[in-house]
């Protein structure tokens, strides 16, 4: 036996699953995916007194488009988004990106909002919440909230959820029509976590850049916008030499750690390579759409 | 803690047996149904030699609590094999010497199963990225890619029209059903050929170990 002793909960319920949550509170981990608590669990680095299973709450288990935006249930899988026509089509970021999660037996059981509950520094998920500007729906005891993006992310695997909420969903707002979008990332092996990754959406009109986005993930507690770099794109001819001044704003805009995979001036040096390709892809991507 | 009783199939038969919660998986496979082939390798899911099938998708079962399948249809590598006769993956690692040890061997032999099923052509850099979650030391994994592509050549010639058994296939996945009906699968080839496109500028891009 690998993890600690836990009491075991599978409601089939969301109305059950809260119930669960509300009566343990601290004590509870919710289990969906499982690819991150159960390691930890099995490492004893989380001893979690209960255990709310939530893969037989069928209702949680969707991916639909609406409201502008990719809706995806807290059971849907990350191997359902990568296969997902809905997802190619109208949020091509989420699905290049989502490729890049862990590995194959990883993503069949991972789910995209249990990303974005554990809320890695590294992680794909988060950081393509975060460059979309997209959001998610906590149901708790007091009912649903919408939380975006930018206020779920508190630091190191800490979100601003309540013990007693569960992410009902989480929703990836859809392209703009016209816009060009990459991921690109650097990992040691393909399926590792990202030692940094850049995703970036780019709308060019009229042959100047009506709206950037870059965000990046591996350089921070939490995925972080490259606001200076986005300010100093809009309103600017798009080529090369753009893509190397927002590389630049991007290094001395980011706070990146060292750890025993790369040293903070490795990241950050990464960090400015990644954003240059993927504006320079997102604007062929553009231009291609236009 | 309390013990839970817990049903499962496994290669097409059917298991009981009685599991504190925190029982993962692979030891349930190996302690209680008696099936050891699946190994058991780091326990918190990057070794990928537990790796088996749970209703027909590769994953690894050292993440998963023994009560999480309850009900489930499993396939692990003893359901491979007819008798004494190999299944054509089996045989490909085998004429590839593609193990030495043979410990990460079961895990990489399912992953290698649910792969072909779903992609039945794959490019090389497509076979090691999907070979990306299991580890194994001694090969080098040269071996292991020559037996992968050459199991999917076996297996489209189409002489072995039982190799994907039904407890290896995801639940509604019939073996007649026509491939252009699975729009996964089309999107796939979807992007399979974008990728092929722009392969060109990504091997530049995204540089890899694999």
């Amino acid at each position: 036996m690998k993890p600690a002793a836990f009491e075991y909960h599978a409601p089939r319920t969301v109305d059950d699953a809260l119930a669960l949550l509300d009566a343990h509170g601290d004590d509870a981990k919710v289990l969906a995916g499982g690819q991150s608590l159960v390691p930890l669990m099995n490492m004893r680095l989380a001893r979690p007194g209960v255990v709310v299973d939530i893969n037989r709450v069928a209702a949680l288990d969707y991916l639909t488009l609406g409201g502008g935006a990719l809706r995806i249930g807290a059971l849907c899988r990350q191997r359902t988004v990568e296969r997902s026509a809905l997802a190619a089509e109208h949020c091509p970021l989420l699905r290049d990106a989502v490729r890049l999660v862990g590995h194959v037996q990883i993503r069949n059981r991972g789910t995209v909002v249990g990303s974005l509950a554990h809320a890695d520094p590294a992680a794909e998920m988060t950081a393509a919440l975060t460059l979309l500007g997209g959001e998610v729906t906590a149901t708790g005891p007091g009912g649903e909230r919408t939380i975006p993006a930018d206020e779920l992310f508190v630091s190191y695997l800490t979100t601003s959820l309540d013990p007693r909420e569960l992410i009902t969903e989480a929703r990836f707002p859809v392209l703009p029509a016209g816009a060009g979008w990459s991921w690109t990332e650097i990992a040691r092996r393909h399926g590792d976590f990202a030692l940094v990754g850049v995703g970036v959406v780019l709308t060019v009109r009229g042959g100047v850049i009506a709206d950037a986005r870059i965000a990046l993930t591996g350089v921070g507690p939490t995925p972080v916008r490259a606001a200076r770099a986005e300010r100093a794109l809009v309103g600017a001819a798009p080529g090369d030499a753009r893509w190397g001044e927002a590389a630049e704003a991007v290094r001395a805009e980011i706070e990146p750690d060292d750890d025993i995979h790369a040293s903070a001036a490795y990241r950050r040096h990464v960090a400015g390579v990644l954003t240059q390709r993927a504006l320079a892809e997102a604007h062929g991507r553009a231009r291609e759409a236009a | 803690m309390a013990v839970r009783k817990v049903t499962l199939r496994i290669n097409g038969k059917t298991y009981t047996g009685r599991a504190e919660p925190r029982k993962l998986l692979t030891d349930f496979i190996r302690e209680d149904c008696g099936l050891t082939g699946t190994h058991v390798g780091c326990e918190h899911g990057v070794c990928g030699a537990c790796t088996i099938l749970l209703d027909g998708e590769a994953v690894r079962s050292c993440l998963l609590f023994a009560v999480q399948a309850e009900g489930a249809e499993l396939a692990t590598v003893e359901g491979l094999a007819d008798g004494d006769r190999l299944h054509p993956i089996q045989q490909a690692y085998q004429d590839h010497h593609a193990l030495q040890c043979g410990f990460c061997t079961p895990g990489f032999l399912m992953t290698t199963l649910a792969l072909l099923r779903d992609t039945p052509q794959l490019t090389e850099t497509e076979i090691r990225e999907a070979l990306a979650g299991n580890l194994c030391r001694c090969t080098g994994y040269q071996h292991i890619v020559a037996a992968v592509a050459a199991a999917a050549e076996a297996l489209a010639s189409g002489a072995h029209p039982d190799a994907y058994p039904p407890f290896a296939r995801p639940a509604g996945h019939a073996a007649s059903r026509r491939r252009t009906a699975d729009p996964a699968r089309k999107e796939r080839e979807r992007s399979a050929a974008n990728d092929r496109r722009t392969s060109g500028a990504a091997s530049k891009r995204r540089p890899r170990q694999s």
